[in-house]
């Protein structure tokens, strides 16, 4: 279930109470995002629409523990994260948050397994344990046959699967994906969509995502909108 | 931990961009071998004073050690109180062959030298066809290397002091104790010598005192002096490591000189890869916020750009060690000037901390810059 009203909704996993963010620019004071609420239970697929500068971005990284807000709480699983220290957000992002950028962002010097592997050096897993989740990680995604690829020798579709395998191989409490199919073509962005919608219904993630593309939020179960840093009740596409 | 776990980034990273890699560690390279090798040659200069004996004083003319003193003052020597045995020598200074063959030729008491002089070792089969032998020489086991000459072998040495060609026979080779003994020198019998030269004669160089008691050197020395005051030889005398230690003053601050050196090559090798880490830093910010981004701390981020720079500076530094170190093992380039030219591993470990030092200084600049990267400017600049 996901809300946007406010009231008190016991068995949330994300849970948003009154966030404002503001930025000063110039003087002028800046509301990107105003009393904003949300209720997100674990398996929802959310998608958040909007027209640029609406703050989709802005409440993705909030979520993602990558900016503190101005005002207002964010509990996730029972952790309020926003009067965390620097240090301990991190820690808190590492264990909680799987992020999925329309970039792909992958290091370009490491193949796809190093990639994938990169949030597990922060854990205590031996070298074995590692390498059977990253290649756990990668088959889930389709790519297992192209661990040892460097991003340059993967197609676009392919560099988002492996960010995708990234996101997921720690096992995190939820993904936030900002665009994951902005800089694909129709048919990998579909592959895209699909299987984020396969790692809901099959796995039970938890999934946010900010889209333009409505034949992206379309796959989503909730699809919210967002307009000058309010969110509206969205539509229910499940 | 993490820089264990993150090894194949560190590594990836420094592959990223070859020529750009090889330069950097080319110049830390660089650097370090010319620090080696300053540090190779003022260790040279300052041998004497490291090798010096404790208990081991130097009796000169007190006017200049280039005037000699007569061989009678070694019995009023012997008589004075906290003195334990003594011997005498004198500086040659032949040419063998060319003048670029320079080594130091000494005429010795060979009854006395190697009692005073405990640290060189010697074949007592060897010194024994020596002190046989009155145109016998002991022969340094470096110098015997450098020209390929054998025992038995005669050699000609040219007079330039005392004219004339003076020819040796090989009877012995010495060899040093420590790394740092003087293993190039060229010893011949005092009595023979004194007895063929025209100049001179009945008089010594300096000589050499080992006294009872080393705390009480310094009063031996006053002493002696006492001894020769308002003679027509008034003599100095002083420890050996403070004669030493005189003639090195005497050569230059060469310390100073090394420090200048070294601080230059320091700081343009501080900018060169200072600048090379920023430029490499700032080429990756969107990777580094991605880093953070999966829970990289801002700690775990500074030490992976610091470890890439101490990555070069070990890898440089540890080339310019060895590489100073084999030039080293060819023996002195001055052609006898730097009798003890030798690279020590305490120095070789100063040289790789150098680098390291090197390494940090250039890194850390641009690791505090990578640890307070805001992730989503950064992210925003992807």
């Amino acid at each position: 279930m996901v809300s946007v009203n406010g009231q008190i909704h016991e068995h949330a996993l994300i849970s948003v109470r009154n966030l404002d963010k503001t930025y000063e620019r110039g003087g002028e004071v800046i509301h990107v995002l105003q009393g904003l609420n949300l209720d997100v239970d674990e398996g929802e697929f959310v998608a958040f629409m909007g027209p640029s500068g609406s703050g989709k971005t802005t409440l993705l990284n909030l979520l993602g523990g990558l900016d503190l807000p101005s005002a207002g709480s964010i509990t996730v699983a029972g952790d309020e994260i926003t009067h965390l220290s620097g240090r301990k957000l991190t820690e808190w992002r590492a264990r909680h948050v799987g992020f999925v950028f329309q970039m792909y962002n992958l290091i370009p010097v490491l193949t796809a397994f190093q990639n994938v592997e990169l949030p597990l050096l922060l854990t205590g897993l031996t070298k074995a344990q590692r390498r059977e989740r990253v290649e756990l990680a990668l088959q889930v995604v389709g790519l297992a046959d192209r661990m040892y690829h460097y991003p340059r020798q993967l197609s676009g579709g392919q560099e988002q699967r492996v960010s995708i395998a990234r996101a997921i191989v720690a096992d995190p409490t939820f993904l936030l994906c900002d665009e994951p199919t902005g800089d694909l073509d129709r048919a990998s962005a579909d592959e895209i969509l699909h299987l984020l919608d396969h790692l809901v219904r099959a796995h039970n993630k938890t999934i946010l995502m900010v889209t333009h593309d409505p034949r992206a939020a379309e796959r989503a179960h909730t699809v919210l909108h967002l307009e000058k840093g309010v969110l509206i009740e969205g539509v229910t596409v499940r | 931990m993490i820089l264990i776990s993150c090894l194949p980034l560190l590594v990836a990273n420094l592959l990223r961009k070859k020529t750009r890699t090889l330069l950097t560690i080319g110049s830390f390279a660089v650097a370090v071998f010319l620090f080696s090798l300053l540090a190779t040659i003022e260790s040279s200069f300052n041998q004497g004073v490291e090798v010096a004996g404790a208990d081991r004083l130097v009796v000169i003319n007190k006017n200049s050690i280039i005037q000699p003193l007569p061989l009678a003052y070694m019995e009023r020597i012997l008589q004075v109180q906290g003195v334990k045995e003594a011997t005498y020598a004198v500086w040659f200074n032949g040419i063998y062959q060319d003048e670029k063959n320079f080594f130091p030729q000494l005429a010795i008491d060979h009854t006395t030298y190697r009692r005073i002089f405990r640290e060189f070792k010697l074949d007592e089969t060897q010194w024994k066809a020596f002190s046989a032998d009155r145109e016998g020489c002991v022969v340094g086991r470096k110098l015997i290397q450098r020209f390929g000459w054998r025992l038995g072998d005669r050699i000609p040495i040219q007079g330039s002091i005392w004219p004339g060609t003076w020819e040796f026979n090989i009877r012995a080779v010495y060899s040093g104790t420590r790394d740092e003994d003087d293993e190039n020198q060229f010893w011949f019998r005092y009595d023979y010598f004194d007895e063929r030269r025209d100049l001179g004669k009945g008089t010594v160089g300096w000589f050499i005192v080992r006294v009872e008691d080393p705390d009480k050197a310094v009063h031996v020395a006053k002493a002696i002096e006492e001894r020769f005051v308002n003679s027509p030889y008034e003599t100095t005398a002083e420890t050996e490591r403070a004669f030493a230690a005189g003639i090195t003053k005497q050569i230059g601050s060469v310390k100073a000189i090394m420090l200048s050196v070294g601080s230059i090559v320091f700081f343009t090798l501080l900018f060169v890869t200072g600048s090379t880490m920023a430029m490499s830093v700032r080429e990756r910010t969107g990777e580094l916020a991605i880093l953070k981004t999966l829970g990289f701390t801002d700690g775990a981020i500074m030490l992976l750009v610091l470890a890439e720079s101490l990555l070069y500076a070990l890898v440089g530094g540890g080339l310019g060690v060895g590489a100073a170190k084999l030039f080293t093992l060819q023996g002195d380039p001055t052609g006898g000037f730097l009798p003890s030219f030798y690279l020590s591993p305490l120095k070789m470990c100063l040289g790789v901390l150098f680098a390291l030092l090197s390494g940090i200084a250039a890194g850390i600049i641009p690791a505090v810059l990578a640890m307070r990267l805001n992730i989503i400017e950064a992210l925003r600049r992807v």
